[in-house]
């Protein structure tokens, strides 16, 4: 039986290959974007609260920084303690149109090695983790040009 | 009117005692930690627990039911004796929350003297969230999602300002060097070891590019003060103590375009102009704004040095010098003990490690052991005034201004 692929987080990112898009919201009345989205209110003090829409974020920003996790992050993160541990970089993306930053993994391969800060990167779909019956899918920041 | 809701310079506060249980690695309850430096503070001022009519405890999550109460549970261990009780958490802020809420007790006529009182037993290892499935809560998120842990963050910082200011690995290791050497005149510090540049480039890169000697480690300690209206402070005998002239808990300004502990994502700019100062800024100019102090006139100033980094994006924080200068401060020597300005007497979190709600009180205790001249090896000849500050996540600004 094929294993069901469920996002980590429900509503945060939609969308394969190319049309693969992280999701926040905007409001309707100050144009405010928010992620991870609100979908309750505007958080900007100075707006008296407008709905609050979904929408896709830029695929594409320039590294504000990185880093990697050279040992295993503790619980909630989910690995294989029989298995060795293996670093994976994490990068802090600004976009441009949406002026914020967000941060990602890496997609599996690209190391603090290979980045610097201001290169372009792009939004890609991964998968943070497998079980017996599920594929856990998240989002990953791969610098642009560089095909995994 | 200020950012911080106040007009501008309040009343002072008495400082009538200091009092810290060493930090370290001790595998004891922090209940233990906190009624022993709330006793060596008490003592320190001459009073009994029985003459406290406030206590306000800095609350651990890592204790159970009795850390998230730990004013009543300190009170309890003191032995009950009816004062009035608080708890306030704020996370690394948490002992600066502690402090204000003492002095507004105080000035309000609530309170004439004062127990603040926090303590912490850390776990091994990385911080991690407390447990059960919450994704409605950022920091379980990041650790869910990410797997971004508190180092994380400060490597991210760190390259940021390799990128942005042209510090290296050299400059962050020599914070290190600084407060090491430091850190090995205080006796209260856990880590009474001098390091070498040599040692903190050969230790294990933990989140490049930060290795394990630039990341603070978490530890045990506990640390108390008494505070007191100056009134009481005179009736007491006190005729010249060290005075707190301001606490600011500010919180930051919509939108926050600085990447702060436990989140995921900045504010978005794209439809407010954010404020010209960050957050952190932000924090040290209302502790100025109400002291009507400004950086020049500091003797010297206690940071929280989670990593070697992050000291240096206090120097330009605070004033100390012009953005991107701060790694050229400490390369002159301005920052080290006999320097304009020495930041991290104590040792800093290099030294100590953190601790989490005991941390900004113990800067507190720093400041008012080096104004009175009673901080031994380390004493800054002449010190005036003092400031500290910190910052703790989900939008805590914590900074305390002491003089003498
Ligand atoms: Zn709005």
């Amino acid at each position: 039986m094929p294993r069901t692929r469920t996002p980590v987080v429900a509503g945060w990112f939609a969308g394969d290959g190319d049309d693969f898009r992280l999701l926040g919201t905007r409001c309707s009345s100050c144009t405010s974007v928010f992620f991870p989205r609100e979908d309750s209110h505007c958080r900007n003090p100075g707006c008296p609260g407008g709905d609050l829409e979904e929408v896709p974020l830029s695929r594409h920003g320039r590294i504000w920084s990185y880093t990697d996790s050279r040992y295993r992050p503790p619980s909630p993160y989910v690995t294989d303690p029989e298995l060795p541990w293996e670093p994976y970089a994490l990068i802090a993306v600004e976009l441009e149109s949406e002026r914020l930053v967000v941060l990602g993994q890496a997609v599996p391969g690209v190391t603090v090695a290979d980045l610097t800060v201001g290169m372009e990167v792009e939004i890609v779909p991964g998968v943070l983790h497998e079980d017996t019956e599920t594929v856990w899918t998240t989002w990953n920041w791969r610098p642009t040009g560089v095909t995994a | 009117m200020a950012a911080d809701g106040g007009d501008g310079m309040t009343e002072e506060v008495a400082v009538l005692g200091a009092g810290m249980h060493p930090w370290g690695k001790w595998g004891r309850s922090f209940v233990e930690y906190g009624t022993a430096a709330a006793r060596a503070a008490l003592a320190d001022a001459g009073l009994g627990w029985r003459d406290i009519g406030s206590i306000v405890g800095a609350d651990t999550v890592r204790g159970g039911y009795p850390g998230y109460v730990a004013g009543a549970t300190f009170a309890k261990a003191l032995g009950w004796q009816g004062a009035r009780v608080t708890s306030v958490y704020a996370a690394c802020a948490s002992g600066a929350q502690a402090v204000n809420t003492a002095r507004a007790q105080i000035l309000s006529g609530l309170a004439d003297v004062v127990l603040v009182v926090g303590a912490d037993a850390a776990p091994k290892g990385f911080f991690r969230p407390v447990g059960g499935d919450r994704p409605d809560d950022p920091d379980w998120l990041r650790f869910r999602v990410l797997g971004a842990t508190n180092p994380a963050y400060f490597g991210l910082y760190a390259r940021r300002r390799m990128a942005v200011h042209g510090d290296t690995p050299e400059d962050f290791a020599q914070v290190k060097v600084k407060n090491s050497a430091l850190g090995a005149l205080n006796p209260y510090a856990r880590y009474r070891k001098q390091v070498t540049a040599e040692e903190v480039a050969a230790s294990a890169v933990v989140a490049d590019p930060l290795r394990l000697l630039d990341i603070c480690a978490t530890s045990d300690g506990g640390a108390a003060l008494v505070l007191a209206g100056m009134e009481f402070a005179r009736r007491h005998g006190a005729r010249d103590p060290v005075r707190i002239r301001a606490v600011s808990t500010v919180t930051p300004r919509y939108p926050n375009t600085v990447l702060d502990l436990p989140d995921m994502a900045t504010d978005s700019a794209a439809a407010v102009q954010p404020a010209a100062e960050t957050f952190r800024a932000s924090i040290a100019r209302a502790a100025y704004e109400e002291a009507g102090i400004g950086p020049e006139e500091l003797s010297f100033a206690e940071v929280y040095d989670l990593s070697t980094a992050l000291e240096l994006q206090w120097y330009e924080d605070l004033g100390l010098c012009g953005e991107g200068e701060a790694a050229k401060l400490l390369r002159e020597g301005v920052t080290a003990l006999g320097g304009r300005i020495p930041v991290n007497v104590s040792g800093g979190l290099a030294s100590f490690g953190e601790a989490v709600p005991a941390q900004a009180i113990a800067q507190v205790c720093e400041l008012t052991w080096q104004l009175r001249g009673d901080a031994g090896d380390r004493q800054i000849a002449g010190a005036r005034v003092g400031i500290a500050a910190n910052q703790g996540l989900f939008g805590h600004g914590s900074a305390v201004i002491a003089v003498r």
